[in-house]
């Protein structure tokens, strides 16, 4: 196995046409279709890509992207299609196949080993070995090299369980490099990045197009994708839609694109004054961890709570909501001080948090809807401990069809729904258990376009019933398109307010994120 | 057709299963056989009451437990019938020499009325040539039953009996095992019931204990073996030991302590009438133990669908963090599943003990293992938050069936090792086939 030497280690494999084929298709896929049983998921995808360009590939869930991907990726056999890597027929059988011809998928679990080192992950089944055993040497100075490259500074000796998630996705960048992949693939790569790592993975990405690598940019973010592509393919509902230059795409015709129908708007219209304090937070916090963080919740308001990732804004939500214990400050719940030791203590106060990750900590993912929307009210029903089997369905369907849940019947298991549904799912179990304070970490991570409105919609209703809203949210448009009054966190407190949203920029708020200006 | 496996509720094909194999074994074991020891007894007692000779009659048994038996059953049909027969038992040669004596007596016997065993032998085959002086006399062996071995009804009830202890066990097992933890303790708890039932017992008055006394001890021992549940689940939740260390290393200590308790004897002072739980039968030739079976799978089957711990233990084992963020008590959960799980276990031990009418250390080695084999027979995923409770009582028949069905087959227990083995793979394979179709065996998520 060679060694990549220092100058080719970023540059891709070239195939055999690709001196001819200057800026032709470096991939083609055409009229590719798969059927999975009871689902049709792709019709005809098609996803043409050039060398040394950041092609957004977009879509709701469910339009095929990810089944597309994974075709592409080799870990399934496409039913009908045609794949051209430089204009030769190729079908891979396996996931190794596919990387063997150039092709990285960045999925956004990332596929590292915790338990092993940077480097030894970055060269994982590709050892450089001499007679069986690992040159180790060699792999570390490799591996410091592609980070080089990179413009990073990760020690290739540390453990990538103690990496912060931005930087594991750069080892997985790496990864790619040092298989010298000239296609990676890029799943909501940014999903879990602060503002400025994505402006650091952004300079990555158009430094490997310059050494003509494509990029296939999967993403919910729509300001992203007219940051850093240059063309764009639409999917629905299986099949392809269009493909186009950015620049020729405008916004509205693009979020049409991918929904089927216009979007009346964005955000729902604000209304109403807020009312007195509903929750009063007092200092606190968790020593080492987060805090001393005070804030006051009004009755009918949405707060938003912003800040570069690791600000600590997802710490301090679980501390109001018991998930961790706090070592000091105290709450005060409309008046009445309230202790939340653990997550049931706050449930019984009538606060609750909407988890940012719903499949690892909102959901029972094997178990019915109806028995995860029952889950914190079964005990509350029950008499002697006997569940109350009349009262549960019942429930379910008054709430199904307020929120408007999408679901076959009571017994689909919660792990069929679609992200919106999910969503809107949590949110009826703890409408159901009349919880007062609603805290929503990052709303909207997962969900479709088309369904965010309708999640942003029952948070305004919330706040019309007169419940307070606490909003976890990185992502700035829908910090300002949402909230009332917005928090900025960093290192742990709160470094900022903004109480006039109409007239605040996204500017201000990096900036006060970053740090610099201090208006506390 | 993938579509159609997985719509099927698991138990459905668990049932064919069983049914399959008990119609293979009724197939596979009919024919004509030997009647059981007691029923020689009565159809012998029959035929010589309808000779109607005059005289007595001499009973032939050899040695071993079923000879016991035919022995036993003989005096208890003789007496109940008013007739005089005497009972001779030993091998071939002491027989002929306690037959001659007879044969030259005052009063020979005019009929011989051989065991099954015995009639087998070429003395009593040959009997006017062997013994000249019995050259008049009417030997009668057991007539032969024509049928199903496995169908008859003592073998389905020994079938029952052989797996009462397992498949209570397995009730707490399954809850255990729903709750993504699993329990190894178990097989040692099934000993520690026993034998401290049985030293409680013999404190209190031994072979002469009322009845009273009897099922306070039992209580007792059960309650114990829940402490011994309590003190695993507590190690679980508040040091955070997993699961398969904590009750393994209980499974050290409970076996330990049965050792200890019983100073690595046997313990036998006990009551004749302490059998009446694991032998006898109160309701229309139904063991006992079979009754109180049935009772605890109900329970456990309402318990986990009607009650709000049942819908809590899903949860736990479903998605642990998602449970407690939705406001489960997800450690009094977990506690409590090992403590059902140990009190499953006691009475399973007190159910042997009351089987054996003694109680010892040795008892219940490798029982944890089949409890958790009949779970897992019976669908319930080792992953835990699925699974049902009486799914698990069809497993723990499966396995019965299966291994009674090749004792009578004549198949080595070596082999039913391996069979066994392969059943619970199969077990697995299917559930996984009905669970996420076709795709799932091929390897790939």
């Amino acid at each position: 196995m060679s060694q990549p030497s220092s100058e080719s280690s970023l540059r891709p494999r070239s195939g055999d046409a690709s001196d001819d084929v200057e800026r032709g298709d470096v991939l083609s896929m055409r009229g590719i279709s798969k059927r999975f049983p009871g689902v049709q998921a792709l019709r005809d995808g098609r996803l043409e890509l050039q060398r040394g360009e950041v092609h957004a590939l977009l879509g709701e869930n469910g339009a095929g992207k990810s089944t597309l991907i994974k075709i592409l990726a080799g870990a399934q056999p496409p039913d009908e299609g045609e794949i051209r890597l430089d204009g030769a027929v190729r079908r891979f059988h396996s996931p190794l196949e596919a990387k063997q011809a150039g092709i990285a998928i960045i999925y956004q679990e990332f596929n590292l080993i915790p338990a092993l080192r940077v480097f030894e992950n970055i060269f994982l089944g590709r050892d450089r070995a001499a007679l069986g055993w690992l040159r180790t040497g060699d792999e570390r100075r490799a591996a410091r090299e592609l980070m080089g490259r990179l413009g990073v500074s990760i020690d290739v000796d540390r453990r990538c369980d103690s990496l912060r998630v931005a930087e594991q996705q750069l080892v997985e960048i790496a990864k790619a490099l040092a298989d010298r992949a000239r296609i990676i693939v890029m799943d909501e790569p940014t999903a879990s990045l602060s503002e400025r790592e994505v402006q650091t993975l952004f300079q990555i990405i158009r430094e490997m197009r310059g050494q003509g690598v494509s990029i296939v940019y999967v993403s919910h973010r729509l300001d992203e994708v007219y940051a850093i592509c240059d063309r764009a393919t639409v999917m629905r509902d299986g099949a392809h839609i269009l493909t186009r230059r950015i620049g020729e795409l405008p916004r509205e015709k693009l979020i049409t694109a991918m929904v089927g129908r216009p979007l009346d708007a964005e955000f729902p219209p604000r209304d109403g004054a807020a009312g007195d304090v509903l929750l009063d937070v007092r200092g606190l916090e968790r020593r080492g961890v987060v805090g001393p963080v005070s804030l006051r919740l009004r009755r009918g308001e949405i707060l938003a709570l912003t800040g570069l990732v690791g600000a600590g804004r997802t710490e301090f939500v679980r501390l109001l909501f018991g998930a961790d214990r706090a070592t000091g400050g105290e709450l005060h719940l409309a008046g009445r001080r309230i202790f939340p030791n653990d997550p049931r203590a706050a449930i019984r106060a009538g606060v609750c948090l909407l988890t940012e990750d719903r499949k690892q900590q909102g959901l029972l993912l094997g178990r019915s809807v109806q028995e995860n929307f029952a889950l914190p009210s079964v005990a509350s029903w029950s008499s002697g401990g006997w569940l109350d089997l009349r009262r549960e369905p019942a429930a379910f369907r008054s709430r199904r069809e307020e929120l408007r849940i999408a679901v076959s019947g009571p017994e689909q298991p919660a792990g069929l729904l679609s992200g919106g549904n999910q969503q809107k799912l949590v949110l009826a179990k703890w409408v159901e258990r009349d919880a007062q304070v609603f805290v929503f970490d990052e709303p909207t991570r997962g969900v479709d376009v088309g369904a965010r409105l309708e999640i942003y919609q029952l948070m305004r209703s919330l706040t019309r019933a007169g419940k307070g809203v606490l909003m976890v949210s990185s992502e700035l448009p829908e910090v300002l398109g949402m909230s009332d009054r917005i928090l900025v966190m960093r290192g742990g407190r709160v470094v900022g307010e903004v109480d006039d949203v109409a007239r605040a920029r996204q500017e201000d708020l990096l900036a006060l994120a970053v740090g610099g200006v201090e208006s506390r | 057709m993938n579509n159609a496996v997985r719509r099927l509720p698991s138990g459905v094909g668990m049932l064919g299963v069983l049914g399959l194999l008990c119609a293979y074994f009724s197939w596979a074991t009919w024919g004509s056989g030997a009647l059981g020891p007691a029923a020689a007894a009565e159809s012998l007692v029959a035929q010589w009451r309808g000779a109607a000779i005059e005289g007595g009659a001499i009973a032939i048994a050899g040695r071993g437990a079923g000879e016991d038996a035919f022995a036993q059953a003989i005096e208890a049909a003789a007496a109940a019938a008013n007739l005089n027969i005497a009972v001779v038992r030993g091998e071939p040669r002491e027989v002929r020499r306690r037959l001659e004596e007879l044969a030259t007596g005052a009063a020979p016997p005019r009929g011989l009325l051989a065991s099954s065993e015995a009639a087998a032998w070429p003395l009593l085959r040959e009997i006017s040539t062997e013994i000249p002086a019995f050259g008049a006399v009417r030997l009668f062996a057991p007539t032969t039953s024509y049928g199903s071995a496995f169908l008859k009804p003592e073998n389905l009830r020994n079938v029952l009996n052989q797996i009462v202890v397992i498949a209570i066990t397995a009730v707490g097992m399954t809850l255990v095992i729903i709750a993504a933890g699993i329990d190894l303790s178990v097989g040692s708890l099934i000993a520690l019931a026993a034998v401290f039932a049985a030293w409680l017992i013999e404190r209190n008055g031994g072979t002469g204990a009322g009845v009273v006394v009897q099922v306070a001890c039992s209580a007792i021992a059960i309650a114990a073996c829940g402490g011994v549940g309590l003190f695993s689940g507590l190690m679980i939740t508040r040091f955070r030991i997993p699961p398969f260390i904590a009750t393994l290393a209980m499974m050290q200590i409970a076996s330990g302590l049965a050792y200890i308790i019983a100073k690595g004897q046997a313990l036998y002072q006990i009551p004749d009438s302490y059998t009446w739980l694991g032998r006898g039968s109160a309701i229309a030739l139904i063991p006992n133990a079979v009754l109180l079976m049935i009772g605890v799978y109900a329970v456990g089957h309402v318990l986990m669908t009607r009650s709000v711990l049942g819908r809590y233990i899903f949860a736990v084992g479903g998605n642990a963090e998602a449970a407690r963020l939705s406001g489960v008590p997800v450690r009094r959960v977990v506690v409590s599943v090992y403590v059902i799980s140990g009190l499953t276990a006691g009475l399973g031990g007190v159910v042997l003990a009351s089987q054996l009418r003694s109680g010892a250390p040795t008892y219940g080695t490798m029982y944890e293992l089949y409890a958790i084999a009949a779970v897992v027979v019976g669908g319930t995923s080792l992953s835990g938050g699925d699974g049902n409770v009486l799914n698990t009582l069809i497993g723990a028949l499966i396995i019965a069936v299966i291994q009674n069905g090749m004792n009578l087959t004549g198949v080595e227990s070596y082999t039913q090792k391996i069979v066994l083995g392969a059943v619970i793979l199969g077990a697995v394979l299917i559930d996984m086939l009905r669970r996420h179709g076709l795709r799932s065996l091929s390897g790939s998520a």
